[in-house]
């Protein structure tokens, strides 16, 4: 999905552009986008057969009643499934679920992932083993480290538990969410890190000296200057995580198995696929999690074309 | 997830200089590489690839801790007179886990499979999605012979024996006699044990499956069974429920509402019953026989006060009819030798090999005659209780969407304090009628 993401990016300013050179296309600029599609041709057919078709099939089994162990029983029901999973508590309560642990975890990472940034871009010696360092979390398998958590939080056996009276946080839903999402953040935090430092190194430094002149406090240059010239590079690092994040599985997977309503809609999809085999609500499920992802990204890359600085007007 | 960051690779350079015969010759290479790989992996997943010597039938079971699977496969081995030869095929330890994967390789239509080891809830799904053969004729015969009846309705569905009982299990009454003199009969005595207990700042926990898992369904199942009713009919396409699931239900409420329960009721599977009874701070476990020798080993002072005696009467002079448990073995439709792997499976369950799972595996025997073996007695004191509860123990729901039913339940009666009997019974209604439909959603 997020793959996807810059690509539309890229599609928005292309057609921003296009109305200038529409109509005079010279015979070798029709030539040279002829071999243009014919090289990418193979990837294409390649894209269209491993991502196409399993969508296109997904959305049709979403169409059917099919059980996989009532094969007799196959039969085309049109949008029933989707009104089976709408009109379940259980999907709204993994969809609420989900938005909590998105929201909570992508707005504490930004803001951690500032601060990282902030402390990468001004260490003066030691950068690469700062840098290295702080991409340690992101760098361990996020299975292995969801073990880390779980043992960590389980009661007798793990240093969390036991620095918290011996609790047991991941049998409730409320404790076993707050642990989830900073399983999340703990992960992810150092990927934002790196995407804010990449925006960060393209606010000049002169433009901080002469706010600096100008008598700019440190609060006033950062919201003033450095906020406004990073929003691109914000936005796309929001992008990303808010996807990553809705999709969240492996670390919910390992910590409670979604347990006690902890469930993302990933993993609701994921029981009643491979729990229930019930390939059809099954579907549904990832079709409806499509949509969501698809509505998030529309909303960002919208968000994104209209507020984006550096055009010409702007904050310049 | 995180993956999706990574910049895409660019085709190595080294690559696009090699001259192209060289390269020519590097595909072939490769292709032939790819074909051996898949040629020895598809020797190793079974079929006779050669015309001579055994015949290899591969046997998928959970990964049995003990030598006694092992050991059978070996007797079967030499006993078959070079006929077939038994690959013992590890599945993984959680059952939701070895479910999952032979129903992905039973659905592609994997030939490899030719003895498999299914959890007694299964042979209904697997048996009305086609994956496993029916046992016919002299083969039938043999396993139906001197078999414990609940045990054979497990491997029975839609009128036809689908699998071999190879082990059973079923639970009863663990009891403290330093607490308790006379062990309870009916659950209402055994609460009001406990509850006086707990006034005498005595250790009283009852100690139960409470957890939001298949633990739950079995302790509700037992229950309905015990209060006369069930959870589907018998042929598994309509859900009774009715007044016994209402009775069984404010049972488990009262417990889960008195004193007598254990504070995490609401998280506790069968290991943590154990470990409580263990740490002393219990006075009643409903457990399985495994925590016998594991108190022995464990903690030889309560040991000797650790008794046992059958699983509590919902309504009193009324025995309880607890939920069977086991393995029994089916063969692979897929299967390229279904006639040796039938005579295998029969082999793995006989006399010999399940007194070897019972005394070294710590399984109960399906065969009834077994439990008069005076082999047996030193690892089962309780063989005749065990016996006895097993002859009238209760099924749970032969249903192809067993797994569905199953999550349904534990979901509405865990965890047990939140019960209201008549409401948690009419939402436990129109959800199962629902799953047999394949229209809800599990949670």
């Amino acid at each position: 999905m997020t793959v996807n993401a810059p690509a539309a990016a890229g599609t928005e300013a292309v057609r921003e552009q296009a109305p200038g050179h529409k109509k005079q296309l010279s015979e070798g600029a029709r030539a040279e986008r002829r071999l243009g599609w014919l090289l990418c041709a193979p990837a294409v057919i390649v894209m269209l057969g491993v991502t196409g078709y399993p969508i296109i099939y997904a959305i049709w089994l979403s169409l059917e009643r099919y059980n996989l162990e009532l094969p007799q029983q196959v039969k085309f029901i049109g949008f029933a499934n989707y009104g089976a999973v709408l009109s379940s508590g259980y999907w709204w309560t993994a969809l609420e679920v989900t938005l909590i642990i998105t929201v909570f975890s992508v707005a504490i990472t930004l803001v951690l992932g500032m601060l990282l940034a902030q402390l990468m871009h001004r260490t003066l010696f030691g950068r690469g083993t700062v840098r290295t360092a702080a991409l340690i979390p992101y760098g361990i398998v996020t299975v292995a480290a969801a073990y880390g958590w779980q043992y960590a939080w389980t009661p007798s056996q793990g240093y969390l538990s036991a620095a918290f009276n011996n609790s047991a946080p991941l049998t409730t839903q409320f404790q076993a969410i707050i642990v989830i999402i900073v399983a999340e953040i703990w992960k992810t935090t150092p990927f934002m890190g790196l995407l804010l430092l990449a925006g960060l190194s393209l606010v000049p430094e002169d433009l901080q000296k002469a706010a600096k002149v100008d008598g700019a406090s440190a609060w006033q240059r950062f919201t003033k200057i450095t906020l406004p010239l990073m929003k691109p590079a914000i936005l796309v690092a929001l992008l990303f995580r808010t996807l990553d994040s809705f999709r969240i599985f492996d670390n919910i997977y390992i910590l409670t198995a979604g347990a006690n309503s902890t469930g993302s809609v990933s993993i609701l999809g994921y029981d009643n696929l491979f729990s229930a085999l019930n390939l059809g609500i099954g579907s549904a499920i990832s079709v409806l999690i499509f949509i969501c992802v698809a509505i998030i990204a529309i909303i960002f890359i919208r968000g994104f074309g209209t507020a984006a600085p550096g055009t010409d007007s702007g904050s310049r | 997830m995180a993956d999706s960051h990574r910049p895409a690779r660019l085709i190595p350079r080294a690559r696009a200089h090699i001259p192209r015969p060289a390269a020519r010759l590097l595909r072939t290479k490769a292709g032939l590489a790819i074909a051996a790989l898949g040629c020895s992996a598809l020797a190793a997943c079974g079929s006779a690839g050669a015309s001579t010597g055994p015949v290899t039938l591969n046997f998928y079971l959970y990964q049995d801790t003990s030598v006694a699977t092992s050991t059978a496969v070996s007797n079967c081995n030499a006993q078959s007179d070079g006929a077939y030869k038994i690959s013992y095929q590890y599945l993984p330890q959680a059952a939701d886990g070895q479910r999952q994967q032979l129903v992905r390789r039973l659905a592609a239509h994997d030939g490899s499979i030719d003895i498999m080891g299914l959890d007694v809830t299964w042979e209904a799904e697997f048996a009305q999605a086609g994956w496993i053969l029916p046992w016919t004729g002299s083969n039938k015969a043999s396993v139906v012979n001197g078999t414990l009846g609940p045990a054979l309705q497990t491997a029975e569905y839609k009128g036809q024996l689908y699998a071999a009982p190879d082990n059973s299990n079923t639970q009863l009454l663990w009891y403290r006699s330093d607490l308790v003199k006379t062990p309870p009969t009916t659950w209402a005595e055994m609460i009001a044990d406990a509850e006086q207990l707990a006034k005498e700042g005595k250790p009283h926990y009852i100690e139960i499956q409470g957890a939001q898992y298949e633990g739950a369904t079995v302790w509700f199942n037992t229950m309905v069974a015990s209060a006369g009713g069930s959870i589907l009919n018998a042929d598994g396409s309509q859900v009774t429920l009715g007044t016994p699931a209402v009775q069984a239900l404010s049972v488990m409420k009262q417990l889960a509402t008195s004193p007598a329960a254990d504070p995490s009721l609401d998280v506790q599977e069968e290991n943590q019953n154990r470990l409580a009874m263990e740490a002393g701070t219990a006075a009643f476990e409903l457990n399985y026989p495994f925590v016998y020798p594991a108190m022995k080993a464990d903690n030889p002072k309560l040991f000797k006060d650790f008794k046992w005696t059958l699983y509590p009467e919902v309504v009193p002079g009324q025995p309880a009819k607890v939920t069977i448990g086991g393995i029994d073995l089916a063969v692979g439709k897929y299967s390229q030798h279904p006639a040796l792997a039938f005579k295998a499976a029969l082999c793995l369950r006989d006399a010999q090999n399940q007194l070897i799972g019972a005394t070294v595996g710590g399984v109960p025997p399906t065969i009834t005659s077994l439990y008069h073996n005076p082999k047996l007695y030193p690892d089962y004191p309780m063989h005749a209780d065990i016996l006895q509860a097993l002859q009238n123990a209760s099924v749970r729901p032969k249903s192809a969407v067993y797994q569905v039913v199953s999550i349904d339940i534990s979901h509405l009666i865990s965890p047990p304090k939140g019960i209201n009997p008549t409401g948690t019974v009419s939402s436990m209604k129109s959800q199962l009628a629902d799953a047999l439909q394949s229209k809800g959603l599990v949670p």
